[in-house]
């Protein structure tokens, strides 16, 4: 967009903001007391340990201000000669000390709690990405499917540049929720690829780093059905206020039957690795994909950014050797921000997405690359 | 004796040359002033293009990539560039003449510790205009953000954050030889004015601190150039490292930047309430006691990181420790005004703003000491909330404090008193405005570091930047009011304040270029 017109726009919202009736969300003041025990809890200390501030500040600001109104030089006060007092300051030590005797009792009792991730009945890993979250159901039994998928922001990009009106859940929202039933244990394995992440969700009072070559552990028991949301809270890059985390928590039965579809359709993907894809399909296939993994990056164009991204419009790599091409997107590009994508995309997805670059944004190679010959190199690579 | 000799001693040369080759103590503490303003000119522009974006939800004026820029110049600028420098700058100019000494211990060395300054932050404020962009992973620059994954700039960081590390090593150094060697004779260690005393402590913390800094943005650059793996796990590294040493560092940075407000704080309130400060011993060992917990408690930065319990616990009760001496703090100003005889010229009414809003930034603090609530706090709107309470009302506007307090005896002028208030009750609206909400948006969800967010956010997000605009605006009052009282203005007396107590105030205003040749008659020395 030209600078003028976003100004013009920027100065048009700031009316629309300042006039309209929109109906805005409720004004959210206090951290919210949440679906679970831990988040009770949490919530519980925290209005406790805000109100002995506020008492402790009535007390304080209270005597200042009361100085200030009576012992003024304008009212004809004068000023007391004493400047200290062992006693006094005895007391104002000894005080604030058992006051935070009192605090840290019941904190260290949540604390120890919520360190408590042992016999859980559900372990979920949650690996952070540049920038969207993967969830992995651990298997129970070697029999079970893996149920893995990633989970990315599913609001359009036209609402973030202001071209379309915003909804509800703006930034809130992803294609593939977490989903995980109610009053049982989950486990939570955080864990990164690439930068630091922090996988939140307040009303689970849950926030865990997620740190490359660590795995953190963290837990909840949902006690009421919902959507719950929160975001990514540590500073992982460009698209770090695009990755939300959107966790549905349903009815055991809806779970397992969830659970079962999810099996079935890992299956259905497993035995695709070996369909043979037409081009259009690929590429429609291939757009999407890009879409949603590459574009953060590469630009809707293919263009990149200057120094920091590369461009795919015109690269050597992209107009050059297929097999070097497909190895590229699996391996990553070490030190760099491209990573690796053989395990976070799957086969049939890596080959569409080859296939779109290679004869998108002015390129033309007329490569059309199946899944079974990603399949082939990803083998190859391990 | 010459007499050319004596006449190069008496006063500044002319020109330019004066304030390069200076190694005049006063004319050194102007230059690191000067410096801070500019550098506070320069970060509160971008606050502004950050406050300007976060104004409603949706992407208007900048780039993701280019607020994150913003996010992290704003915090390195405002840290280093300008309340470490402006502190650096009051100390200057106040200590020689608050123990009775002729100049700095190392002139030389002073010029030096100045002057290196401008290149660093022309160096990175330089990336700015680079191909990759100026650094764009936050000013605690955590790796592998800041390491794998940063732009090329980050070596351009890196060499001047070592240079500051440098300069803040040298005036450190300096400080402590001035404090240690060059009292005049009666000015005992417990009758320092508490600003002497909090600068000594706070020189000892820099010395202790900054080359930690250094070693981590050294290894770093090793990193980065030359093939190791401290911060990189697919090497064999640990990221988490990374965090425990920039803490190590940063704890006890943040409190390099509020120790000396205390100090001046302890200054100013006396005066102003015609009372001799209340507990002056206990300010002493207090602010021994916050200097000392500030190097075990650093990994309450790191809460979420996934340390064991036992580490978890042991920096919650560190931690929690610190509301004790700080209390102290606070109790003893509030008795220092308790049955005085008050009066509130601007530098009281910015002190007096200081107690109540730095308490605050501390009540918060004291919750974000709480384990299991910093869950729910970390990393976001709260946390900011916090430390730009601690740190805008508490550091930056104690310093505007003790520039409106010393500056009739710096420019032998009254300020504009009427503009002065002006300035002080715009930015005290301003600066609560701008950040009083921001409790409400943490505490609603919202984590900092977004250039953009969910609806339920936009109402306190336009408030906020209301009140940031104001208050960045009611800045340019300060320099109309320094200007103006540099230039002219009544005609200030030695005393200046009728309650004021100290060496300084013997000297008169503007204190001559030479101060204290001779050493002061110890009678004028008073217990403080």
């Amino acid at each position: 967009m030209l600078p003028k017109a976003k100004l013009w726009l920027s100065l048009t919202s700031v009316a629309t903001i300042l006039f309209s009736t929109q109906i805005q969300a409720a004004w959210e003041l206090n951290m919210p007391r949440g679906v679970t025990q831990i988040s009770r809890d949490t919530y519980d200390l925290h209005m406790q340990i805000l109100w002995w501030c506020v008492a402790i500040g009535v007390v304080v600001f209270g005597v200042m201000l009361w100085s200030i109104i009576n012992h003024r030089k304008s009212k004809g006060a004068v000023s007391a000669a004493f400047h200290e007092s062992t006693k006094v300051e005895i007391l104002w030590t000894v005080v604030p000390f058992a006051i935070l005797i009192v605090m840290a009792i019941p904190a260290t009792r949540v604390l120890t709690e919520a360190y408590d991730s042992s016999e859980s009945e559900i372990d979920i890993q949650v690996t952070g990405y540049q920038w969207r979250w993967e969830y992995r159901y651990l298997r129970q039994n070697s029999n079970e499917e893996e149920v893995s998928f990633y989970s990315i922001l599913s609001t359009p990009r036209e609402q973030i540049d202001n071209q379309l009106p915003k909804d509800e859940t703006y930034l809130l929202d992803v294609d593939n929720p977490l989903v995980i039933p109610i009053n049982t244990k989950v486990r939570f394995l955080v864990t990164s690829n690439d930068v630091i992440h922090a996988w939140w969700v307040p009303d689970f009072a849950v926030k865990k780093d997620a740190i490359p070559g660590f795995i953190n552990e963290t837990w909840a028991i949902v006690e009421e059905p919902g959507i719950y949301r929160g975001q990514c809270a540590e500073l992982c890059g460009i698209e770090h206020g695009f990755m939300p985390v959107v966790v549905h928590a349903v009815e055991r039965e809806e779970y397992d039957a969830w659970y079962a579809a999810k099996q079935d359709e890992a299956r259905v993907a497993r035995e695709m690795a070996n369909n043979v894809v037409t081009l259009s399909e690929s590429l429609e296939a291939g757009e999407q994909v890009y879409n949603t993994t590459c574009i953060a990056c590469h630009q809707p164009n293919g263009t990149g950014l200057p120094s920091a991204f590369p461009a795919l419009a015109g690269s050597s790599v992209v107009n050059g050797d297929l097999e070097a091409n497909i190895n590229l997107l699996i391996n990553g590009v070490p030190g760099t921000a491209m990573a690796a994508y053989g395990r976070q995309l799957t086969p049939v997805q890596l080959a569409a997405v080859v296939t779109y670059i290679r004869n998108s944004f002015g390129n033309a190679t007329g490569d059309l690359v199946q899944p079974a010959a990603v399949n082939t190199l990803i083998q190859a690579a391990q | 004796m010459s007499a050319s000799h004596d006449d190069h001693h008496h006063g500044p040369a002319k020109g330019l040359t004066r304030w390069l080759y200076t190694t005049n103590h006063k004319d050194i503490g102007s230059l690191y002033l000067w410096f801070s303003f500019a550098m506070f000119l320069l970060g509160g522009t971008f606050a502004m293009v950050i406050r300007a974006e976060l104004f409603q939800p949706g992407l208007q004026l900048v780039e993701p990539n280019f607020f994150n820029q913003m996010t992290t110049m704003h915090g390195l600028v405002m840290v280093f560039g300008a309340v470490m420098p402006a502190f650096v700058g009051l100390a200057n100019w106040m200590i020689p003449m608050m123990i009775g000494a002729p100049d700095m211990a190392l002139p030389r060395m002073n010029n030096w510790s100045f002057w290196i300054l401008p290149f660093a932050f022309a160096m990175l404020s330089a990336t700015l205009f680079m191909e990759a962009g100026a650094p764009n992973f936050g000013w605690t620059f955590y790796a592998p953000l800041s390491t794998t994954y940063a732009p090329e700039t980050v070596t351009f960081f890196i060499f001047a954050v070592h240079i500051m590390g440098a300069s803040s090593i040298m005036g450190s150094i300096n400080i402590i030889a001035t404090v240690l060697n060059m009292r005049a004779p009666g000015m005992t260690l417990m009758k320092m004015p508490l600003f002497v005393w909090t600068w000594l402590i706070t020189a000892y913390l820099l010395i202790a601190v900054m080359p930690v800094l250094a070693g981590v943005v050294t290894m770093m650059l090793f990193d980065i150039h030359f093939g190791t793996s401290f911060f990189n796990a697919a090497g064999g590294g640990d990221p988490v490292l990374f965090q425990h040493v920039f803490w190590f560092f940063g704890h006890p940075e943040v409190y390099i930047m509020i120790l000396p407000a205390f100090g001046v704080i302890s200054a100013i309130i006396p005066t102003f309430a015609r009372k001799r400060l209340f507990g002056y011993d206990s300010m002493v060992y207090a602010t021994a006691s916050i200097a000392f917990l500030s190097f075990i408690v650093w990994a309450h930065h790191m809460f979420t990181v996934g340390m064991p319990i036992a580490g978890e616990l042991f920096f919650m009760y560190a931690t929690m420790l610190i509301a004790v001496p700080t209390g102290v703090k606070v109790f003893n100003w509030v008795a220092t005004m308790f049955r005085g005889s008050m009066t509130f010229e601007t530098p009281m009414l910015f002190a007096i703003a200081f107690v109540v809003l730095f308490t605050m930034g501390g009540f918060t603090g004291l919750m974000l000491a709480i384990t299991p609530a910093d869950f729910q706090y970390h990393d976001t709107y709260f946390v900011v909330a916090h430390f730009h309470y601690v740190l805008v009302p508490g550091a930056v506007f104690s310093i505007m404090a003790a520039t409106y307090y010393w500056l009739p005896k710096w420019t032998g002028h009254m300020y504009d008193e009427r503009l002065g208030k002006l300035h002080f009750w715009l930015s005290f609206i301003g600066v609560n405005v701008l950040f009083f909400p921001q409790h409400f948006l943490g505490l609603a969800g919202m984590p900092r570091r977004i250039p953009d967010y969910a609806l339920q956010f936009a109402d306190f997000n336009w408030i906020s930047s209301i009140g940031g605009f104001l208050f960045g605006a009611s800045q340019l009052i300060l320099l109309v009011v320094v200007i103006k009282c540099v230039k002219g203005g009544k005609k200030a007396t030695a005393q200046v304040w009728e309650g004021a107590q100290g060496l300084e105030w013997t000297l008169d205003s503007p204190a001559p270029y030479h101060t204290f040749t001779t050493p002061p008659d110890p009678k004028l020395i008073h217990a403080q």
